[in-house]
């Protein structure tokens, strides 16, 4: 049975679609068939996050419209045999999305894949509730930074209500929360919420810390989900989100300032 | 500048702080906001039956609404005068 995973936040900009990538990236990585849902009707995104975005020739509204299959619709990833991508449309709105079209179209991959993953478009829209409508497991994708925290407690109120598991009475959305653009260096100085207080105020499961990184635009300027820079503290930090959410124990990294010489300190660097 | 940020930086005071406190009363303020839209109606007119009896004040009547896990609270507070 394929589990179904929804990326979501509520606040746009935080980084829903960079986690998608990356997230769905680091299960096929791990040998898991996985396939990525863009969710975004209107305003796709994660084609070039993903760098397939010349290779889109249908699309999930055309899937739940009847006008091709979903074998027809999924991209290939070049790079990893057990990575798929169903691209959003950039014509329609998100009225072409219905309850019972998405639910169709996640019962038809359900038999092909091991997990799949529902990158959200920002908001509380239909597309938005749509996405977290099927969802077995929610990552929470927040900034350290009010608004943000705001409307992740908001979406956290909307998974616990308007999802399958709650109108059907099983168990509840296991939720998760990522934080992300994390500045270890901006909370030593006060300026920035720090991991504690986040978690504090959302009382969620910890599923990773994303550290702010050159690396996520890098990746995103050359279409390569940035858990594949093995180099980038980013990388490294999604790839421990990976093995936490496979159930491995892993302590989080890159939550302290690194040490800089006297040198360093004085001069900058 | 690095040498002129090293010592600035001591002294600004954070807003992380602020940013804390903020969310947590916002936070507590949109769960409750959650209640059910027949709240605001509701103290209305128990406040009303009240008045039948005892003369009270408009806040003299609170009703909340507490979610806790599964299982919702309806919460109404009457102060009565002495």
């Amino acid at each position: 049975m394929a589990r179904i995973i929804v990326v979501t936040s509520g606040k746009g900009g935080v980084g829903k679609t960079t986690t998608s990538a990356a997230f769905a990236m680091g299960l096929a990585e791990r040998g898991f068939k996985t396939v990525v849902i863009d969710f975004d009707v209107g305003l796709r995104n994660l084609d070039l996050i993903m760098g397939c975005e010349r290779r889109v020739v249908y699309d999930f509204v055309n899937v739940i419209q009847g006008e091709a299959n979903v074998g027809q619709a999924l991209i290939k990833d070049k790079r990893n045999p057990n990575l798929f991508i169903l691209p959003a449309s950039q014509t329609r709105d998100k009225d072409a999305l219905s309850i019972e079209g998405v639910g169709k179209v996640l019962e038809d991959l359900a038999r092909e894949f091991e997990f799949i993953v529902c990158d959200s478009p920002a908001g509380i829209e239909k597309g938005a509730t749509l996405a977290m409508y099927y969802a077995d497991d929610a990552i929470v994708v927040t900034n350290p930074e009010v608004s943000s925290v705001r409307d992740s407690d908001r979406m956290i109120g909307i998974l616990s209500s308007k999802s399958r598991r709650a109108e059907q009475n099983l168990e509840g959305i296991r939720e998760f929360l990522l934080v992300t653009r994390y500045s270890p260096e901006r909370v030593k100085r006060g300026e920035m919420l720090a991991l504690e207080d986040v978690q504090e105020i959302l009382s969620l499961e910890l599923i990773g810390v994303i550290p702010e990184s050159s690396s996520v635009l890098n990746a995103s300027n050359s279409g390569i989900p940035v858990i594949m820079d093995r180099e980038s503290s980013a990388g490294q930090a999604y790839s421990d989100m990976v093995s936490r959410y496979l159930g491995e124990d892993l302590p989080h990294r890159f939550l302290k300032v690194e040490k800089k010489g006297l040198l360093g300190r004085l001069f900058g660097g | 500048m690095a040498l002129l940020d090293y010592f600035r930086q001591r002294k600004t005071a954070g807003s992380a702080a602020i940013a804390k406190e903020r969310l947590q009363i916002l936070v507590a303020h949109d769960r409750r906001g959650d209640g059910p839209s027949y709240l605001p109606q509701l103290q209305h007119d128990i406040l009303k039956v009240i008045r039948k009896y005892v003369a009270v004040d408009n806040d003299a009547v609170s009703v909340n609404v507490e979610r806790d896990g599964g299982q919702e609270i309806l919460e109404l507070n009457i102060v009565l005068p002495d």
